[in-house]
Formats: C-alpha cells, structure tokens, sequence
C-alpha cells in the first residue's frame, strides 16, 4: 500500500540563514503510529508545521493521501488533525463552540452528536459550557485534541501530547490513541519523552540538527541497537581486575564489589558462560549477578551524540 | 467553496459582537447621540443652515460615516489581530481554506457590525434632527461600500501590526483627523482656498461628501467622483489582501 504520508528533500531556510531542515526523506504508513525523537529544536515542529500547512516549505515536496500538501492543500488539511504543542485557545470561547468551530473550519456540517461523544471521550462534556480561560492546563490541552478529533482526520499529528500533563491523563492519551488507531487513524506524535515512544508506537524515527538520523521499527531498533549489561557483584572487595579478565574489557565499580560487562545480545556468542568460568578461575566469589537492557532513551542519547 | 469554513468565522466573529454588546453597540450610540445634543441641539439652534439643510441635519452623514469607519477599521483589524496575538492563528494556516474565505467571514463580519451599528445611529439622529434620505438605494451603495473597503482595511492592519500600539495606529491617530478635516462637520466651502485645496487630498472627503449627497443632495465633490473613490479603495485593499495571502506576509515563515 502506498505511504499515507511521503515526505522528499524536505527543506527549510529562514531568512536569518538557520536551516530548520536539512533534506528530509520520510515515508509514514496507513495506519501506524510514528514517534518522532529528537532534542528542543530539532527540526519535529517545523516539519509538522510545513505538512500542516503553518509553515512554507523551502524545497522539496510532501503528499498525504496522494495529494500534494501546496497544490491541493484543500484535500491534505481536510484530512489532517493537528495537536498543536503550545496550550493556544480562545480565552472568551466555550469549550463546545470552539470544537464545532474547529469542524467547521474543516468544511464539515455541524455534528451535534458527533462532538458530544468526542468530549465524552475526553472527559469534557461536564465542561462543555465552560469559558476556555476558565480551565486548567491539562483540560485545554483536551480540548485541543477534541478540536483536532472534531473532523475526523485519517492523520493526527500529535505535537508533544502530553509535556506538562499528569501521568493519568498521559494514560489516558495513550488510551485514546490506541483507540483512533483501532479505526484506522495514523498517528505521528513528537516527544522527548523515550518512555512514551517506547509504550504506544509502532515505528520510531530519531531526529536532529535537521536531519532524519534513522526510521525503524521500534522492537527491530531495540534488538538492533539494544546492549545489554551484566552486573556481577563480588562477595569481597578486589583492588583491580586481574589480567586474565582484560579480554572482557570490564569496568570495576562500588569500592572493587562490582564488575560489569557490556555484551551484544543478538551476538551469535555472549561470551557470558566463559566469562562466568574465568571468574571462577581467579578465584573470585560471585555474590549475585543481573542483567538489563539499555532503554530506548540509551540508543537516543547515543544517536543525538553521535549526530553533533 | 468552503461555505461551512466561512459561516463558522462570520458566527465566531458575531459571537464575539454579542459577548461584547456594550463597547460594540452602545458605546458608540451614546458617543453619537452627545454629538447631536451638542452640535445639533444646542448649538446648531444657533448656526446658519448649510446649502439650505440645518446644521444638526448636515453633519448627521459625517458621524455615520465617522462611527461607520472606526468601528470597520477596529472590528476588522481586531478580528484577524487576536488570533494572530493569542497563536489560535495556526488554525485557520491548517485549514482547508483559501484566502477569499477567510476575507469574506472577517470582513464580512466586520462590515456587518459596523452597518448594524451605523444603521442604530441613523435612527438614533432622526430623534434628533430632521433627517431626509433623497437617493435611498445611493444611500445604501456609500453605506455598504465604505463598510467593505474599511473593514478590508481594517483586516489589512490586523495582519500588519506587530502590537496593540500599531493597532490603535489608525483608529485612534489617523482616522479621526481625516474625518474631521473632511468636511463632516462644515462644507469646505467656508474654508479658505489653501485649506480646501488641501482638503481635495483627503480621501474621506470623498465618502462623506458622497453620501452626504444621497441624504440631501448637496456635494462637496460630484457624487460619482465619490462613488469611484470608494471603488478605488475597494480595488486597493483587494489587491493588497491578495498580495498578502500570496507571500503569506507576516502570517507564515
């Protein structure tokens, strides 16, 4: 099936000579979801921006759902929803006139029963009748996204969905996002935050400096980049890690207690059972022993290094 | 044609005339009516009639055109500065809506409030002096004119001004002196030649001299002189709205 999304030498210059993005390439399927990583100023918001339509992009081209974003922007923007980052709302709007004026912002005719259910969904209907100044920050960022689900997008973008939200309504995101992809909605949400990336998306693309450093499917990127640890805590204390270990390039750590080897686990050998035996041989007693995976935010951290 | 798009911004914009009836609508009947209590009843009991029509009845068109004008230029600018200042504006940027929809629901609405409140003051004048409308349907041309060619004004200046400063500019500084310095309140026939020579520049002598006429007959300028500044107006700020939405000027990077 052809990409929902393609994105080609995507460019951005501003006046001022900062290049926002530097030619990106990005393909985004039918129904995914796509966790965009990168650091603040990375190029996520600007390239959101241009497909939207907030932003003029300086060369290359986007399509979304066939359509070209400039030429035929009527048919891209009616079938994209955008959360924006910033908390931007009307302060003197009720919170049901400015999701129906959302919609028909959209050229869509007025859905009375539709609206209900979305902020039913989002637990905003006991507020429907309330000003927008009036409400706290995690209910606007809500009715944010009731105003972006108004219409019906086959593409939500979600820009940093859940910075400055508490862990249940974060929750409740995630909810709702399993939900909108259930009905077949692609999703491409912004975050610095590793861990969300890792629970709800399908494929994650790290970005910086404006460039794409990688696209992947988040358990191949695991399995591909994921190092994995092993700890080895030691009964008595050692003053340095004999010679006949140096192969195993260990760290020592805790006062001389604990010595930890870094290994490839999709190596065809981990060389953990002969390290275990060379241990032995030095007569080394092991006091207990853990191994742990590093986390997506490790790879991160790694890639954004790597790319400076 | 994105009708559904145009009707939500000309609703919006309504509601937001509605939540703020007292500076909308009575503020400026009340501003009007002291105009005519002063000028009109005490003391143009005392003035001499102007070209045969009382002094009260002969600055009844200046005032209209004088509420008529600012509340177009404050209701047009306002309404596409606010969404600008408060960043909602990524909105209309991401919506599937040419610029011609967005001008005619904020203009629209912008000219529709200041007709609403320039048709109150009308009524409001005729309590007060004796008002005669000759040539209706000229009347209701300079009427709705105005209010379009002002409110797309008005828009104009909504886009450019980078603060509240820059849009207070015109309402506050530069409309006022060209209204009463365009003959709302005398003909510029009592001026001195210098000075009415100077008045020629103005480009509200020519609205108010207009649709003075369609009230009395009795002109400063000929009346079609005045219908084609209107007009010309109109053509201005059309093709500098469109230039606007074609480079995206002060509205997207």
């Amino acid at each position: 099936m052809a990409p929902i999304v393609s994105i080609r030498n995507l460019t951005k210059s501003y006046a001022s000579g900062f290049k926002a993005l530097k030619g990106v390439d990005l393909d985004i399927e039918q129904g995914e979801i796509l966790a965009l990583l990168g650091p603040n100023g990375a190029g996520k918001t600007t390239m959101i921006s241009i497909i939207c339509g907030i932003v003029t992009p300086s060369d290359g081209t986007v399509t979304v759902g066939g359509h070209d974003i400039l030429t035929d922007y009527r048919k891209t923007r009616s079938i994209i929803g955008l959360v924006p980052q910033e908390l931007t709302l009307d302060a003197f709007e009720t919170v049901y006139n400015t999701v129906a004026f959302s919609r028909g912002l959209h050229g869509c005719a007025p859905n009375p029963a539709l609206i209900e259910r979305i902020l039913k969904d989002l637990s905003l209907y006991d507020k429907k009748d309330t000003m927008l100044r009036h409400l706290s920050g995690g209910m606007r960022r809500r009715v944010l996204i009731a105003k972006a689900l108004s219409y019906e997008p086959k593409v939500l973008f979600l820009d940093e969905p859940t910075a400055g939200v508490d862990v249940s309504l974060r929750k409740d995101m995630w909810q709702l996002v399993e939900r909108l992809r259930a009905n077949g909605v692609t999703i491409i949400l912004t975050t610095h935050y590793i861990e969300e990336a890792e629970e709800i998306a399908d494929r994650i693309g790290v970005i910086n400096h404006g460039r794409i450093l990688l696209v992947e499917d988040k358990k191949a990127l695991m399995a591909k980049l994921g190092r994995k640890q092993m700890t080895v805590e030691l009964a008595e204390p050692i003053t340095a890690v004999p010679d006949a270990l140096s192969p195993y390039g260990l760290t020592l750590s805790d006062e001389g207690t604990r010595l930890t080897y870094e290994f490839d686990s999709s190596g065809e050998r981990t060389g953990i059972s002969s390290l275990l035996s060379a241990l032995s041989q030095c007569g080394l007693r092991v006091k207990d022993i853990s191994t742990e995976q590093s986390s997506l935010e490790d790879i991160f951290v790694e890639l954004v290094g790597e790319g400076k | 044609m994105n009708f559904e798009a145009i009707k939500s911004i000309y609703a919006f914009e309504m509601a937001r005339t509605r939540r703020t009836m007292l500076q909308s609508i009575v503020s400026p009947v009340i501003t009007t009516s002291l105009y005519f209590i002063v000028f009109g009843a005490a003391i143009g009991s005392r003035m001499q009639e102007v070209n045969g029509v009382s002094y009260g009845a002969f600055i009844a068109p200046g005032l209209i055109m004088l509420t008529l004008l600012n509340q177009c230029i404050g209701n047009g600018s306002f309404g596409i500065y606010f969404p600008k200042f408060t960043g909602t504006i990524y909105e209309l940027l991401s919506s599937p809506i040419s610029m011609i929809e967005i001008v005619i629901g904020y203009v629209g609405a912008a000219a529709t409030k200041g007709l609403i409140v320039g048709t109150i003051i009308l009524v409001t004048a005729a309590f007060f002096v004796d008002i005669s409308i000759k040539h209706p349907f000229m009347m209701v041309l300079f009427f709705v004119l105005t209010a379009v060619s002002f409110s797309l004004f008005g828009f104009m200046i909504g886009i450019w001004a980078k603060d509240f400063e820059q849009l207070n500019l015109f309402p506050m500084l530069i409309v006022p002196p060209l209204v009463f310095l365009g003959g709302s309140f005398y003909s510029i026939d009592m001026l001195p030649p210098f000075w009415q020579t100077v008045s020629h520049f103005n480009p509200v002598l020519y609205l108010v001299s207009g649709f003075r006429w369609s009230f009395y007959e009795i002109a400063d300028v000929n009346p079609v002189v005045s219908l084609l500044t209107v007009l010309g107006f109109l053509v201005v700020c059309l093709s500098i709205t469109a230039w606007i939405f074609k480079t995206g000027y002060k509205l997207k990077n």
